[in-house]
């Protein structure tokens, strides 16, 4: 884990208190999840003891421990969408993808999640791919979508 | 108490103090409320809901753990509505419970069972609440309990004992909803978080969440003392059979209070160890084959036939008592005068250490008797006696918790001192200032307002610059000194030399650490100093004790309450070996061998002529063995060979003897090469009493009988003085011992076996009716003018600095898991938590070494070479590295250094130049198989 950008980080918060959340928030924009080294050093710096520390990050569901794909694929599986075919919408994504719920790539590319309401229910089902909302989505829509994603993201390496 | 408050719980008219809780005030009225979550001495945090009481006038229902008494409030403990939503309540956390209550060893004792007995549950809706079991695994990596998360119902309690009474953090909630568990950080298992194993936890679990990996209920139970640090907790051993079972804390004592560490708690598995000593041994050369039969021999002249470099190569045999006894005996007889030599034991009872050094002095015929308080507080011995009085902690551990600034130097508390670590964290938590002066960052710098990182050895700059602030800044006790010490001019001038800039230089600590740190310590009081070995294991130790007692003075944080001047002493019993006289300088109680008087005194007590001229010290003696002067040696539970500076000589000096006599329980690295051991019995197996570091003269009880063919020192010390044909050794228990030290130690002349029952007392007690002395100096100083006197101290640089060859620093550290080098190494459990040695090394000088994290480095000094596991971290600063000197597998102290402090023969163990490099030289694999060099 690189050093230095921690630092960077931590050194905005220095002589500030009860900074705890939203260095792990800074910590999670900088490297996508919070790696546990990182979790010691924050630890470190507030002199707060590093059980308390994993205790905050494992409390919220916005906190992830493990790292995670460079794009996030989330399907809605609220009551709207849920009468409206979500189950075969992540059914669909999980077999694009090929993992399962909450799963990672291998090649750290994609990760899937469900979740329980995104407040749209006149769009149902929704899928969410990063920042960019997907309206009533059907399960050809899916494939393409992350088809697509999946050549947008090649092309642009490439 | 005042009970200034009255409610009504249940129409009972109840009296309760101001601020006390409904809870507090039914439980001292007798009424029942039930309680989960609830534990005394820790905060509440009122999340089980099970103690809801209703209040009249107030709407919902109020945790009774929590809320406060009020006056005239009217509460009701029981009703059907509470008893409804206690129910519920119940049910739910029942509903995630693992029900196997036959086969739990909590089974009877399960709070939990307990409620639902008193409370019950409706089974319907139980069945229907039960969620899928959800089957966490059970962490059992820790060798001395077990944590099972299917059984634990979430209260907490163990993550507050965690918090509040130990410190430590190991552990905290996480997760949430369905999936809140107990967790350590990175929910790793508890043996590779950062847990202590101390058992706290274990000790307050409600359920069998956390519970010992093997319970034994005893079937009684003896109060004792614990055997290993200086701190003295009170102790319950549980016996079953002629077996100690299990360790508990006397909640009765006032230094422990009922808590204990991982050594108190669970350390007591040596007294069963397979490697106990069961039975006498002696060397069967030719005399000794002969003894080993019984035939009494002397060879011509006198003297036993005894070739020095012949023996070592014979074998032991075991003898009988008698034999041993008379072995020992009838050979002691041809060493008597200076040629002879002892070292007591400051693990063994205030009683076989009085009657140890009756032995050598009164029947030997010398005082050449010292033991290892030469190698850990001597200079505080001197120190202390010259600048205040009397060589001890001022004040009592107690009052550490009230102090309102607190000054560690050179003291890794929390390892070293678990419990009086423990009051250091309560007093921070409380608002307490904390000053921690270590090069280590221990435990305690975490938690401390300023951490003062100086350069090992370095200590006197330090001292003296912070006395030049609060001097500069007019914050010293001017009428404190005034009417109370003396010499303050000429300690004026010299720390004026000490400006900030020169200290800076010297100690490595910046200008404003050292001088907030001054300022603190000067000016929120009372403020009190402990130190430990990071003091007085120099080459200037004693200086940097006087240096200590300066600051004390200057602030006059001194004969009070909360303040003082406080050695943190490492054995249990090392106070009162001193003060038995185990000493080459001083009778018991610190009375000068030289003085005539005094000497007169013991002459007529114990029916001799005694020698006048001070004998050798510990360290001496090697030197004197080495040069043939010191001929015979007997050693009674000390173990030289791990535990002396430069190890090297200290055998080579062990192989230049005539005769070695090592009384012990093990058979240690030193007993190895003796030529007659003396199985000894362990602290759980005879009567005596130990002195703890506040001195506190505490009793040790016998709980099983001696395992074995062993004996408990004392009678062993007494037989061999009474085959010698000496007087004056007729002693039927400790207690008659104790009896005849009253009557020549004035500090102890009020302390009886009858006295000390409950609780013990600290000394100075002089009569039967004194209460002991909780803080010294209250009146006046015990030196000679009644004044506190200050010494100008010089610094001087460590005895050995770095070199090029030599460019890092060794200083030596203790693990909390172990205790000195032979005790806990003898609990499988401990060394299953810490197994072997780790070099410290931080991650600078790692790099620059190319070593990596737990590969094998080789440790080489001027004296010799060690191997050990490299441990990167940034606890020691580049430049520095640290070892313990617990694992005869890696001998630290075959390391360090020899150069001793001038006054009081310490050696420089916290200070030797060293240089590392890696076990695998990895350029010779290139030169393919075979051609390596070898």
């Amino acid at each position: 884990m690189p050093q230095a950008r921690l630092k960077k980080i931590l050194s905005v918060f220095e002589g500030k208190k009860g900074g705890l959340i939203s260095i792990l928030q800074r910590v999670q924009e900088e490297f996508g999840y919070l790696p546990e080294e990182a979790l010691g050093e924050i630890a470190d710096f507030l002199r707060i003891p590093a059980s308390e520390v994993f205790s905050v990050a494992t409390f919220y569901a916005h906190f992830y421990l493990t790292r995670r794909g460079d794009h996030l694929v989330r399907v809605c599986q609220g009551t709207a969408c849920h009468v409206r075919g979500a189950r075969d919408i992540l059914e669909t994504a999980q077999h694009c993808l090929g993992i399962k719920t909450g799963q990672t790539t291998e090649d750290y590319k994609y990760s899937l999640e469900r979740v329980a309401c995104l407040g749209s229910c006149a769009l149902a089902p929704i899928m969410v791919v990063d920042d960019t909302v997907y309206p009533q989505v059907t399960t050809k829509k899916v494939l393409e979508i992350l088809t697509n994603n999946k050549d947008d993201a090649e092309k642009k390496e490439g | 108490m005042i009970n200034d408050i009255s409610l009504t719980i249940n129409g009972i008219e109840v009296k309760a103090p101001q601020g006390a809780t409904i809870l507090e005030a039914a439980r001292g009225a007798g009424i029942y409320i039930p309680t989960l979550c609830y534990c005394p001495g820790l905060t509440s945090e009122g999340t089980c809901r099970i103690c809801l009481v209703k209040i009249e006038n107030k709407k919902k229902l109020h945790p009774a753990c929590r809320t406060p008494v009020e006056e005239g409030m009217v509460v009701i403990t029981d009703d059907a509505e509470i008893e409804r939503v206690r129910r519920v309540t119940l049910e739910l956390i029942l509903s995630d419970h693992d029900f196997n209550c036959l086969l739990c060893p909590k089974s009877g004792r399960c709070r939990l069972q307990e409620l639902v007995n008193r409370i019950g549950f409706d089974e319907r809706r139980l069945n229907r609440l039960n969620r899928v079991a959800k089957e966490l695994p059970v962490d059992t990596s820790n060798p001395f309990f077990d944590f099972n998360p299917n059984k634990c119902i979430q209260c907490g309690i163990c993550i507050r004992t965690c918090h509040e009474i130990v410190g430590v953090h190991a552990i905290d909630m996480g997760y949430r909803g369905y999936d809140l568990k107990v967790t350590t950080f990175g929910d790793k298992p508890f043996k590779e978080s950062v847990c202590v194993s101390c058992g706290e936890c274990v000790e307050r679990c409600p359920v069998a969440a956390l519970i010992p990996k093997k319970v034994e209920y005893p079937t009684r139970e003896v109060k004792t003392t614990c055997v290993y640090c200086g701190v003295g907790c009170g102790l319950y051993l549980g016996v079953r059979g002629n077996n100690i079972v299990k360790a508990r804390g006397d909640s009765e004592n006032p230094v422990n209070r009922g808590e204990l560490c991982v050594r108190g708690r669970f350390g007591y598995k040596f007294i069963h160890s397979r490697d106990r000593l069961s039975s006498p041994l002696v060397r069967a050369y030719d005399p000794l084959e002969r003894i080993a039969h019984g035939i009494d021999e002397t060879g011509e002249g006198g003297k036993p036939v005894i070739a020095p470099l012949v023996k070592r190569e014979g074998k032991f045999v075991e003898v009988n008592w008698d034999q041993a006894i008379r072995y020992v005996a009838s050979t002691l007889v041809h060493y008597k005068g200076d040629q002879f030599a002892a070292i007591s034991s400051a693990k063994c009872t205030n009683e076989e250490n009085y009657l140890f050094q009756k032995l050598v002095r009164a029947v030997m015929g010398t005082n050449n008797i010292d033991h290892c308080a030469r190698l850990c507080h001597s200079p505080t011995l001197i120190g202390l006696a010259a600048s205040l009085g009397s060589g001890a902690m001022t004040n009592a551990i107690s009052e550490i918790g009230k102090a309102a600034s607190i000054f560690v130097i050179g003291s890794n508390t929390t390892a070293t001192h678990p419990i009086i670590g423990r009051d250091i964290n309560r007093a921070v938590q409380k608002g307490a200032k904390l000053i921690v002066a270590d090069p280590r960052e221990t435990m305690l710098c975490r938690i401390a307002d300023v951490w003062l990182r100086h350069h090992p050895g370095t200590d006197v700059a330090l001292l003296n610059a912070m006395a030049r602030v609060i001097i500069e800044e007019g914050l010293l006790d001017a009428s404190f000194i005034e009417e109370r010490c003396e010499g303050l001019e000429a300690f004026e001038a010299s720390v004026m030399e000490w400006d900030l800039s020169r200290a800076e230089e010297v100690t490595g600590v910046t200008a404003r650490e050292i001088a907030e740190a001054a300022r603190i310590y000067a000016s929120i009081s009372p403020a009190t100093i402990l130190y430990a070995m990071g003091i007085t294991q120099h080459s200037h130790g004693t200086d940097n004790v006087k240096a200590v007692a300066n600051l004390a003075l200057l602030t006059g944080n001194i004969g009070k309450p909360s303040t003082g001047v406080n050695p943190l002493r490492g054995q249990n019993n090392v106070q009162g070996a001193c003060d038995m006289g185990a000493l080459p300088d001083v009778f018991p109680g610190y009375q000068k061998v030289e003085d005539s008087k005094i000497r007169k005194k013991f002459e007529k007590a114990w029916g001799c002529q005694l020698n006048p001229s001070p004998g050798l010290t510990l360290t001496e003696l090697f030197e004197a063995a080495y040069a043939g002067k010191v001929k015979a040696l007997y050693l009674m539970g000390e173990n030289p060979v791990l535990t002396e500076a430069d190890t090297n000589f200290t055998e080579e000096a062990i192989s230049h003897l005539e005769l070695l006599v090592v009384q012990d329980i093990f058979l240690t690295e030193t007993a190895q090469l003796a030529d007659v051991v003396l199985p000894a019995a362990s602290f759980a197996e005879k009567e005596g009493t130990f002195t703890n570091t506040e001195r506190r003269v505490q009793r040790v009880r016998k709980a099983i009988e001696p395992v074995g063919n062993t004996r408990p020192d004392w009678m062993i010390i007494r037989d061999i003085a009474q085959n010698m044909g000496a007087r004056g050794f007729d002693f039927n228990s400790p207690e008659e011992i104790m009896e005849e030290i009253r009557t020549l130690t004035p500090s102890y002349a009020g302390i009886t076996y009858e006295r000390i029952d409950a609780v013990g007392l600290q000394w100075p007690c002089p009569d039967t009716e004194h209460p002991g002395t909780s803080y010294l100096y209250a009146e006046k100083f015990n030196t000679p003018s009644g004044r506190g006197q200050f010494t100008p101290i010089s610094y001087s640089p460590p005895a050995e600095v770095t070199s090029h060859e030599y460019p890092l620093i060794l200083t030596t550290r203790r693990s909390i898991f172990h205790f000195h080098s032979t005790l806990s190494r003898k609990v499988a459990g401990l060394n299953v938590l810490r197994g072997e040695e780790q070099v410290e090394i931080n991650p600078v000088d790692a790099a620059a070494l190319e070593i990596e994290d737990g590969e094998t480095v080789k440790v080489m000094s001027r004296r010799g070479t060690v191997r050990a596991k490299a441990k990167i971290s940034k606890i020691t600063p580049p430049g520095l590295v640290s070892m313990t000197f617990h694992y005869t597998e890696t001998r630290t102290n075959v390391l360090t250094n020899r150069a001793f402090d001038p006054v009081a023969k310490i050696p420089e163990f916290k200070v030797c130049a060293v240089k590392i490099e890696r076990e695998i030289d990895y350029g010779a694999e290139y030169w393919g198989w075979g051609t390596g060099k070898d």
